[in-house]
């Protein structure tokens, strides 16, 4: 199976850790993953600030760096379901119907990495090793516009010494929402704020989730109030064993 | 917060003022999530739920589908049983209808019930201006008309308002305009319910005219129907001689038949009840028993606009049960207010731009009121894919300001972006400079950014943003071959 990582325009540059840790853990899984090097952004940002054609050139360099390959993982539930979801839409929108043709091809081979180990690989014991409290925060997109469901869940109970633990009001937004933590700033930090109180009120040392954008914005919160909770990202408790420690 | 919803600040400034409300906030908060949980409960009751929800959406589609045929199929079976039916294309022409007819009837006073609509028209304005009183009878409106207030929720329009407000309200106003509070008012709901029951009843049995809404119109039977929680409504729509009900287009609904999976969604979506307690419906009249004089006006005010927007119509769906509302995260924080309208909520943030059209600076900013979380869609029992058509919103709001001379720097940062999305190499070279930026700042320890100037400020003012780091992940992997080479 060809398999390409999707490392998302915000991981390449603000996270590389995260990519570094999915390539640890699918390799430590047999898999053999590729890092299309012409891939850049999955085009949400400009999508869902009303930037659609703007947001051509990016769909189109997603669906040319990732053609071939039997799968496309990524780090991200927000870029998977943009590429589920809305490269449709951009290419319809550009009148090109050979864009069209190619996202109808790449996008239902886009999976988010949860969803990549359990339903394609069909793992939820990735052999990962983490001894701390951890709670979890499923991100809107990954929940609701993917599906997700309990798989990240599944995933982490089966990670030795990890202790989760319930986090209070989690399926609400953390007011993350892309443009949206910008053009009403007011607002986002409100809804951050809150999130950060319930993820304080767990006691767990990491906060979860499976999306950085969304980590970055309540880290962010929790940084300001020095509140010494940890955000990771969920590959990267994944990828994490006894030797190599995240 | 007096006077009409017209000209209110953009979204994100109205929004600052109420966030800096702490009173308000918690009211807000309490409330909603009183409601989440009653809804919760309720909807999970039902085993079909889904099968019920798409139901509810086709009936509706298909109304709207053929509103020409359902709207002249209306009009034929109310004009059958005796109303009489008036056509509105806009607020104006809507109001000027209204005024006539309590001109006509030479009243002074009406009652109204059950009409948002009444209110996105300014009709209470309208009639004041021809010196005519009109007096709200629903509890909830009650309170806001006597605060001198704007309703801030579809279903509980003085959610904002808590017990003490309420109380202190009707005991300095309800004098003022009629059957005074009693001197031992206290803040217990069955109290001050009981008082505005005392308060109002003198005025159902001195109103001549009513004017009330309708949560739907069936074309083929020619029946009004109103929902309501407290059995005002009833008392508005029997009493007084001359009824008049302004109906937006979008409220008709083939067939009778066609009620039930809405009336089975509505009150489970809206109050978290099985079942409401008062549904009224009417047919034209009937001879010698209620209002024997019966007027139906038929409202646009933007609905054909919405119709022709092929994304965005799916929004005349809504059946206003507010469930949207009492999800949004962004509502709960915000209240109604900011929204500048008598929708607010994820449903005015669409409805608003659709009926009356992007380009002003309040509409603009009302598709951008969301973070896209989906709460709306996954709580709405007509299935409207509201972040669906946020996103379509956005485009219009961007593609309506392509021509402008001076781009905004949005505009051009954008531009920008696209530009280097479409080139890898162009992508590289510029997180050449972020991760040289973050070698100069972690060389001197620092992990974070602190605070930015300019639009960089819109984050770093309440929360860090994490130093770009010294090598991005597409450098590592050329360096490491992945991380096969050390
Ligand atoms: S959009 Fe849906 S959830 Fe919101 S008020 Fe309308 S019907 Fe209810």
């Amino acid at each position: 199976m060809r398999v390409a990582l999707m490392v998302t325009c915000v991981n390449d540059a603000m996270f590389p850790g995260t990519g570094q840790a999915v390539v640890r853990l699918l390799r430590r899984l047999g898999v053999d993953v590729d890092f299309p090097q012409a891939q850049t952004c999955c085009g949400q940002p400009m999508v869902n600030t009303g930037y659609l054609d703007e947001a051509v050139p990016a769909v189109r360099s997603f669906v040319r760096a990732f053609e071939g390959y039997d799968a496309v993982v990524t780090p991200s539930g927000s870029c998977a379901g943009s590429a589920r979801h809305q490269h449709r839409l951009v290419a319809e929108r550009s009148g090109d119907p050979g864009l069209a043709a190619a996202v109808a091809e790449t996008s239902p081979r886009t999976y988010e990495l949860s969803e990549f180990l359990v339903d394609v690989l069909g793992v939820t014991d990735v052999g990962a090793y983490f001894p701390h409290s951890v709670t979890y925060h499923p991100t809107c997109h990954s929940l609701r516009m993917l599906g997700v469901g309990d798989r990240p869940r599944r995933l982490l109970e089966r990670v030795r010494g990890l202790r989760l633990v319930d986090l209070p009001k989690a399926e609400e937004c953390c007011g993350f929402g892309g443009t949206f933590a910008l053009k009403n700033a007011d607002t986002s930090v409100a809804m951050g704020s809150d999130k950060a109180r319930h993820v304080r009120e767990t006691g767990a040392e990491v906060l979860v989730a499976g999306d950085n954008s969304c980590l970055m914005h309540i880290g962010g919160v929790l940084g300001r109030g020095r509140a010494g909770v940890r955000v990771l990202h969920l590959a990267e408790i994944l990828a994490s064993t006894e030797e190599q420690p995240a | 917060m007096t006077g009409t919803f017209v000209g209110m600040p953009a979204f994100p400034s109205a929004a600052r003022a109420a966030l800096a409300d702490t009173q308000l906030r918690h009211n807000l908060a309490h409330a909603t999530g009183v409601i989440r949980g009653k809804r919760a409960a309720v909807v999970g009751e039902v085993d079909n739920w889904e099968e019920l929800r798409l139901a509810g959406a086709a009936v509706k589609e298909r109304a709207l589908l053929a509103l020409d045929t359902q709207l002249v199929r209306l009009e034929e079976s109310l004009t059958a049983h005796g109303a009489v039916v008036h056509w509105a294309r806009d607020a104006e022409e809507a109001n000027r209808i209204v005024v006539g007819l309590a001109r006509a009837h030479e009243v002074d006073e009406v009652v109204k019930v059950k009409s948002m609509l009444t209110q996105e028209i300014g009709l209470n304005e309208a009639l004041e201006a021809a010196g005519i009183a009109a007096w709200e009878t629903d509890l909830a409106e009650l309170i806001v008309q006597l605060g001198g207030d704007l309703p801030s929720h579809i279903l509980v329009p003085a959610i904002h308002r808590n017990r003490a407000e309420i109380r202190e309200i009707f005991a300095r106003r309800m004098g003022e305009v009629g059957r005074p509070a009693p001197a031992d008012l206290t803040d217990e709901p069955a109290v001050l319910a009981g008082a505005a029951r005392e308060h109002l009843r003198e005025k159902f049995l001195r109103a001549r005219m009513a004017v009330s809404g309708a949560n739907f119109a069936v074309a083929d039977t020619g029946t009004l129907v109103v929902v309501e929680s407290e059995g005002n409504g009833r008392m508005c729509l029997t009493l007084p001689e001359v009824l008049v009900s302004i109906v937006g287009i979008e409220k008709v609904v083939p067939t009778w038949a066609e009620l039930d999976p809405l009336l089975r969604l509505l009150p489970r979506s809206s109050t978290g009840e099985r079942m409401n307690p008062y549904t009224s419906t009417w047919s034209g009249i009937t001879p010698g028993d209620g209002p024997q004089e019966v007027h139906v006006v038929l409202l646009d005010n933007g609905r054909t606009r919405a119709l022709a927007d092929e994304v965005g119509r799916q929004a005349l769906r809504c059946i206003r049960c507010s469930a949207c509302l009492n999800v949004c995260p962004v509502y709960e924080r915000t209240g109604g207010h900011a929204y500048g309208s008598v929708y607010p909520g994820p449903i005015g943030a669409i409805l608003n731009p659709l009926l009356r059209g992007t380009g002003d600076p309040q509409t603009d900013a009302l598709p951008y009121a969301s973070s896209l979380c989906g709460a709306c869609f996954e709580a709405c029992p007509v299935r409207i894919d509201i972040p669906e058509v946020l996103v379509h919103l956005r485009s219009q709001v961007v593609d309506g300001h392509r021509e402008d001379r001076v781009p905004k720097p949005e505009a051009v940062a954008f531009r920008g972006a696209g530009w280097a999305f479409g080139d890898a190499r162009r992508l590289d070279r510029a997180e050449r400079l972020s991760s040289l930026a973050g070698r100069l700042l972690r060389r001197r320890g620092r992990t974070s950014l602190g605070r930015l100037p300019g639009p960089g400020s819109a984050w770093t003012d309440a929360r860090d943003l994490p130093a770009p780091p010294t090598e991005s992940f597409r450098d590592w992997w050329r360096r490491t071959d992945g991380g096969e080479r050390p």
